[in-house]
């Protein structure tokens, strides 16, 4: 079983320079999980202890993974998740 | 130093001020490691606020796909502030996340003296480039 995983360019030095990379997991959070062990530091670039990074928008296949089930949600051979850092900032 | 068109400038400006006094954001797409900003793209603040911009995630999502599409990247990603000057503030800085673009910002303060300048902002560090407008 094999779900990919697309990087940001600004995380592909945890994985040596790689658009996307196979994970396994039944859930998102197992999938970050697995995805530390083959990268490791690449999750806590993503997750915190709350659950996601506020400004860390991932995607399964395409919906924003806040609209589903957060880290609860089940993925599956086959599904593409995508990670993009949000784009913002403001005068303060 | 960011070369760009004086049309995409222009552009820059123009949604500025559509959008003044909130914040308005964009990116500016071209081939992938040309540094030529060739396709203006102009997107929703989700914020809507005079302060602070985000992108919409499903806007963003769309636009970031397209450009892989098309084999582009986010050569300029440009916001407005509109009561201070064209210069990251701490929150740009914080959550600058393409280390490849030029951070444009412009400036609609005061409409006597719009500014337009780029910035690179990596890993924390903001340093000023000169623009060249062709």
């Amino acid at each position: 079983m094999a779900i990919e995983v697309r990087i940001p360019t600004i995380l592909r030095t945890y994985t040596d320079g790689a658009k996307a990379v196979k994970a396994d997991g039944a859930t998102l959070s197992d999938l970050f999980g697995d995805l530390e062990s083959r990268h490791p530091g690449l999750k806590e670039r993503i997750v915190d202890d709350a659950g996601l990074r506020r400004f860390v928008n991932v995607y399964l296949n395409d919906e924003d993974v806040r609209f589903l089930g957060g880290l609860d949600t089940p993925v599956s051979d086959g599904d593409t998740v995508t990670v993009l850092p949000a784009v913002a900032g403001g005068r303060r | 130093m960011l070369t760009i068109s004086r049309e995409l400038v222009d552009r820059v400006i123009a949604h500025a001020w559509a959008d003044h006094p909130d914040e308005a954001c964009g990116v500016i797409a071209g081939p992938v490691g040309s540094d030529r900003p060739e396709r203006f793209v102009a997107m929703e603040n989700a914020e809507r606020s005079p302060t602070f911009y985000r992108f919409d995630s499903m806007e963003q999502f769309r636009v970031w796909r397209e450009m892989d599409d098309r084999d582009e990247e986010p050569v300029v990603i440009y916001h407005s502030h509109t009561s201070t000057e064209a210069y990251p503030s701490r929150t740009d800085v914080s959550y600058a996340s393409e280390p490849n673009a030029h951070y444009v910002l412009v400036s609609t303060a005061d409409a006597d003296a719009v500014q337009v300048r780029s910035f690179r902002i990596v890993d924390g560090v903001v340093t000023e480039e000169e623009v060249t407008i062709v």
